[in-house]
């Protein structure tokens, strides 16, 4: 299909929207020049200091070990809250459970941060990376419930009853049957939660501490005192390791639908 | 099968292996089941049988475990199973969608029920193995479900729940996604297995052609209620009511006011205009009661001259013929516009028919090819 000269043009101009500004905050990461907006050739100088750079390196490793907990934890959670909603049947207050939990969705996140940290000063919390976890799992287990929910609406009640008929308990059937054909929905349910910890910058600096600093916090900081080529090179890194993570969320969502697709025609074919 | 006719159920001295006692199920203000009375026998070929929404799905769920009755008793072995989960009863189910695991081997799809019941491995292979044999399956055993035939699938379903080697095991329109050929084929191979394990098998379909293949009784349901539980060939030849008879195959249903002779004779006056019938029956008519005569169009004899033996004649007119290949079905109009369906066998190739459209024709049945039924 040919597109028509609107349809390029639309296409450029959003494409542009999105991407300028990344493409050249890339670009210049690779700048020789130590003045940000002034290219001076190519170089990856940037990229060798900031291995040398002990706050950012410590920064990175605690954005990685939050993210690694609190989308593990998220996972989890959302996976126990869609399978009841989907699978609950109707009790008291189901509809507005099920609001509840995508409420986060759409709270501005200043709120949710604000919440957290007087919760956290409430209870007597002390803040750093437990306290970044525990945030971050709150706000990313209701996508993962989402994920997960609409793999679960669609999958064959039949397949439970027939492990339970075949001797299974209640939570052997979900082991052994469930889990295995939903994974992949848990799993790209995962990678969302993932990639959102790693980018995620109100949340984080509300409910952190001095002991604690993410990435995202660390270069809004570092910004604050000047753009410098160091921090291109930072970005360019996050955008490359949550591109992998979103195009690998969509890719084992979307395997999984095409193996899906392919076993419902090899079973018209068949009949 | 034994020299002996088997009827378990003919037999007082013989136990049910299962029995519905008084058993009523609700959903919310629904009634699915209700006050159901039922025995089946061991080593019993039982089927469900009724139109969509007559309870019989739930009847089996009911014995699966899946769901419990509001109010009655189901009894397996005489012990009530309304306590046992599913994973504890020694029933097992074959879904109508099959629900086989698709991330798991044909192999270890069977294997599956064996496997929780912790069988040591030697006992758990030999046993798969023999499921294998008995499905034909043996060249499948590695392939996923996505990777066979929707016949194949359903063997598999059918060899995952005859492993367990099950007391009973449960059947939900087992055949329902297979082309009319190998349905036929897959009939004959359950009945074949059903008598090599020797399990008490219990059926629900929709389909009454497959309920009369396979079953040793049908039950033919309707909102809930069994209308009749009888071995395929009474259900055909004595439906006890209109119900029964319409649903099973092929019937007239003539409507008329009995007049009871001696010797079981009753005259039927069924139309102003039209002789009366006579019909044979053991059950007792009233004088002037409303009765009903059933009867199949293949025992109505079609002739172009006024036959001079049978005891009902009636004439008509052809107005519609139904040619089936091995059977020809004649609709026949009376003259007071009755449509009489009257079905004769194409013994012989037919270059030219017999009767054909706007021909006036003679149909004819004796007194005891019919049911007369009141209700």
């Amino acid at each position: 299909m040919r597109l028509s000269w609107f349809n390029v043009v639309s296409l450029t101009l959003g494409f542009a929207f999105l991407y300028i500004p990344m493409v050249i905050l890339v670009i210049f990461s690779f700048n020789e020049s130590k003045l940000v907006t002034v290219w001076a050739g190519f170089s990856t100088k940037w990229y060798g200091e900031l291995l040398q750079n002990e706050a950012f390196l410590d920064a990175a490793w605690v954005t990685i070990r939050v993210a690694v907990f609190s989308s593990t934890l998220a996972t989890i959670l959302g996976t126990m809250a869609a399978y009841v909603l989907v699978r609950g049947g109707r009790f008291m207050g189901r509809t507005l459970f099920s609001g509840m939990i995508y409420a986060p969705l759409v709270m501005p996140e200043v709120i949710t941060g604000l919440s957290l940290l007087l919760l956290f000063i409430g209870i007597g919390l002390d803040r750093g990376v437990l306290t970044i976890v525990l945030a971050h799992t709150t706000f990313a287990m209701c996508y993962v419930s989402v994920v997960v929910s609409s793999r679960l609406v669609t999958f064959d009640r039949s397949l439970e009853e027939a492990a339970l008929d075949l001797g299974c308990s209640p939570m052997q059937a979900f082991r052994l049957v469930t889990l295995p054909i939903i994974a992949p929905a848990v799993i790209s349910g995962w990678l969302l939660a993932f990639t959102l910890s790693l980018d995620d910058l109100v949340i984080a600096s509300f409910t952190t501490g001095p002991s604690a600093t993410t990435l995202p916090i660390k270069i809004f900081s570092a910004v604050r005192l000047g753009v410098s080529p160091e921090i291109n090179a930072l970005s360019t890194i996050m955008i490359g390791i949550v591109t992998v993570g979103v195009i690998s969320a969509s890719l084992v969502s979307k395997q999984a639908m095409v193996r899906q697709r392919r076993e419902e025609q090899a079973a018209a074919r068949a009949q | 099968m034994n020299s002996t006719v088997f009827a378990p159920w003919d037999d007082p001295d013989q136990k049910p292996l299962i029995r519905f006692r008084n058993v009523t199920k609700k959903f919310g203000e629904f009634v699915a089941i209700d006050n159901l009375t039922l025995d089946i026998y061991e080593r019993e070929f039982f089927a469900l049988l009724g139109p969509s929404g007559c309870g019989k799905t739930t009847m089996m769920r009911m014995l699966a475990g899946f769901e419990t009755p509001t109010s009655g008793q189901i009894e397996l072995n005489g012990q009530n199973i309304a306590p046992v989960p599913p994973n504890k009863r020694a029933v097992n189910m074959m879904f109508q969608s099959y629900a086989l695991f698709p991330h798991l081997t044909v192999w270890d799809n069977i294997a599956f029920g064996l496997k929780r019941e912790g069988m040591e491995a030697g006992k758990l292979k030999a046993r798969v193995e023999e499921m294998l044999r008995l499905t034909r399956l043996e060249r499948f055993a590695k392939r996923k479900p996505h990777q066979i035939s929707g016949g194949q699938r359903q063997r598999v379903a059918l060899a995952r729940s005859l492993a367990k080697a099950p007391t009973l095991l449960l059947l939900d329109e087992p055949l329902g996604a297979l082309d009319a050929k190998l349905r036929q084929d897959t009939q004959f191979e359950l009945m074949d297995i059903q008598e090599k394990t020797g399990t008490t098998f219990v059926i629900v379909t929709h389909d009454q052609e497959e309920a009369m293949t396979v079953a040793s009784r049908v039950a033919v349901m309707d909102e809930g209620r069994i209308m009749q539980v009888a071995t395929p060939d009474r259900i055909y030849e004595m439906p006890n009511s209109v119900y029964v008879a319409d649903f099973i195959g092929d019937v007239n249903i003539i409507e008329g006011r009995a007049t009871p002779l001696e010797e079981g004779q009753v005259r039927i006056d069924w139309a102003e205009a039209q002789p009366p019938l006579f019909a044979t029956t053991s059950a007792r008519f009233d004088a002037g009661q409303t009765c009903y005569l059933a009867i199949r169009p293949e025992k109505i004899l079609i002739t172009a001259d006024q036959p001079q033996s049978n005891d009902n004649a009636l004439r008509g007119k052809v107005v519609d013929i139904a040619y089936l290949g091995n059977l020809s079905t004649y609709h026949v109009a009376l003259a007071d516009g009755t449509i009489i369906k009257a079905q004769t066998a194409n013994t012989r190739r037919i270059a030219r028919r017999t009767f054909t459209w706007e021909d006036e024709v003679w149909l004819s049945w004796t007194a005891t090819a019919g049911v007369l039924l009141d209700r």
